[in-house]
């Protein structure tokens, strides 16, 4: 049986010093589909995705992903992750392109995990279709700020994951690089059916590029298709006129059209 | 006296061949320290040495096997303050070092006060280094070089970055206490090198010399070896020629080392920019 539930969260919650971080989230995202994760400045949109990933453990709910619980899967190399950059990585960092991207592999391969003939197809794969190859010797920290996303997002890709999760990761993308990468993410999405989160702050682009909203102020606020979003008139006086209007706007400039389920799915 | 009979003399050769294992050590563990900022660490488990010497002392055993256990136990409290109570590594390593000194304080003057034994100790005496220790530095370095081997993607991964590291599933836990265990050890042993008071010398300034032209992670850790041992060689010489205490050479020939990189790198850097 071929599981098509990628994420499913049960009233996911964290909490730090009794205070909460994130609660009661609740949602299922299926094979192929596209979120959106949107929200204010301190919105639990990083924590969410931490719980995720199962850098945090949650302190109500559950996460279960490809149908296991977070707390028992192994099965990382599925995941393409792409955390927030400038708050990880060390810019002056001595590995190459290629050094980086590889990196990408580790969860594939079991100890004392060699690198393979195909691993090094994979990376230049990864590296052809990120378009970085005439870079793939330059040393990470000797790259403008475009060229290291891109080596980054490579480096989530090169394992040919089927559920990439992409943190704020158009903040260092110039307009043209933002319009090539959202065509890779495109083609990856429709074309090979992964499925991807993205947090932004980019709220009428993600309009255009996503299948499904989720907005998150520490509680879940809506969850759901654009259709629902646009239609909803709890959302209009949550968001006012004006910025339901520009996400909905772009969505049906260019959006997928995906006509999913409403409001608390 | 002939230059090269210098190296005839049975305790030079040891000097060398054990300086040169534990320069090896301290510069491919350093360059995994100094790129996650953690350099001072080293810093910070020499000072835990210091107060190991003394227990040492203080009881009448070996030093250097009583700052063993003691040390590695520290690291692994270390890495607890950064992860239980949610320090910094700097903070962290900070309270165990001054734990480490204070305790030394305490013991020694216990004991009758500070005496030649803990003084040499303190600044190094590696043209005083036993067979035993030169076989220890050997064999260390050795496991090491294994342990790097088996555990190379990993580190390099979580030295770059920790988070997605832990997100692709390795056991980011288990691999910094290999790292910080492995870094206990090298510092008890590179204390006879260069004294407690310049350890961190020899983490820090040839994997940040590397760091000045290398292209590449490897290049980096091989350039960072290379440093360690020709400042250890020249240094040595230097302190049997001049008469001078070995583990200061050692380190003001690294520190050679380090601005003649600085500088070079920086020329290189203005002559790219000038094109």
């Amino acid at each position: 049986m071929q599981i098509t539930d990628v994420i499913t969260t049960d009233r996911l919650g964290f909490r730090f010093n009794s205070i909460d971080i994130v609660s009661d989230v609740t949602f299922t995202l299926k094979r192929g589909e596209f979120l959106g994760i949107v929200g204010p400045n301190g919105s639990g949109k990083t924590t969410l995705i931490r719980l995720l990933l199962g850098l945090l453990k949650p302190t109500d709910g559950s996460v279960t992903l490809f149908g296991q619980s977070a707390a028992l899967f192994n099965e990382w190399q599925k995941i393409g992750y792409l955390p927030q950059k400038m708050a990880t990585f060390n810019p002056h960092f001595p590995a190459t392109v290629r050094e980086v991207v590889g990196m990408g592999l580790l969860a594939r391969k079991t100890f004392p995990r060699r690198t393979s003939r195909g691993d090094r197809e994979s990376i230049d794969a990864a590296l052809a279709l990120m378009d970085i190859n005439s870079i793939k010797d330059k040393l990470i920290g000797e790259l403008s700020g475009g060229q290291q996303q891109r080596t980054l997002i490579a480096k989530a890709l090169v394992a040919g994951p089927e559920l990439l999760i992409l943190d704020e990761p158009t903040t260092a993308l110039d307009p043209e690089g933002r319009e090539r990468f959202f065509a890779t993410l495109k083609n990856i999405n429709t074309g090979k059916a992964v499925t991807i989160i993205m947090i932004t702050h980019d709220i009428g682009t993600i309009g255009q590029h996503a299948s499904r909203l989720l907005y998150l102020d520490k509680n879940l606020i809506f969850y759901g298709g654009f259709d629902d979003f646009c239609l909803s008139k709890d959302m209009t006086n949550y968001f006012g006129e004006h910025s339901q209007h520009l996400i909905c706007h772009r969505h049906e400039a260019g959006g997928p059209g995906f006509k999913g389920p409403g409001i608390g799915q | 006296m002939d230059f090269l009979d210098l190296f005839s003399h049975g305790f030079i050769q040891r000097a060398l061949v054990a300086g040169c294992f534990i320069a090896v050590l301290c510069s491919v563990l350093g360059t995994f320290l100094v790129l996650r900022r953690l350099s001072l660490i080293g810093d910070g488990l020499a000072h835990v040495t210091f107060g190991g010497v003394a227990v040492g002392l203080l009881f009448g055993a070996y030093p250097f096997y009583m700052a063993i256990p003691i040390v590695m136990a520290s690291a692994l409290g270390i890495l607890k303050l950064i992860d239980k109570a949610r320090l910094y590594g700097d903070a962290a390593i900070g309270i165990v070092s001054s734990l480490g000194i204070a305790g030394g304080i305490l013991i020694a003057s216990a004991a009758g006060g500070f005496n030649i034994d803990l003084f040499s100790y303190l600044f190094g005496n590696i043209l005083a280094i036993s067979r035993v220790e030169v076989w220890t530095s050997v064999l260390l370095c050795f496991c090491l070089i294994v342990v790097i081997a088996l555990y190379y993607h990993e580190l390099l991964a979580i030295t770059f970055d920790e988070e997605s590291a832990k997100a692709s599933g390795i056991k980011t836990t288990r691999i910094n206490r290999i790292l910080v265990l492995l870094t206990a050890l090298t510092v008890v042993l590179a204390m006879k090198v260069v004294g407690i008071m310049l350890v961190s010398a020899l983490l820090i300034i040839p994997p940040v010399t590397a760091l000045q032209f290398a292209r590449g992670f490897k290049t980096t850790i091989i350039i960072s070896c290379l440093t360690g041992i020709v400042a250890v060689m020249a240094g040595v010489t230097i302190s049997f020629v001049l008469d001078l205490p070995a583990g200061a050479s050692i380190v003001i020939v690294s520190f050679g080392i380090f601005l003649v990189s600085f500088l070079g790198a920086r020329l290189r850097i203005k002559g790219i920019s000038r094109r």
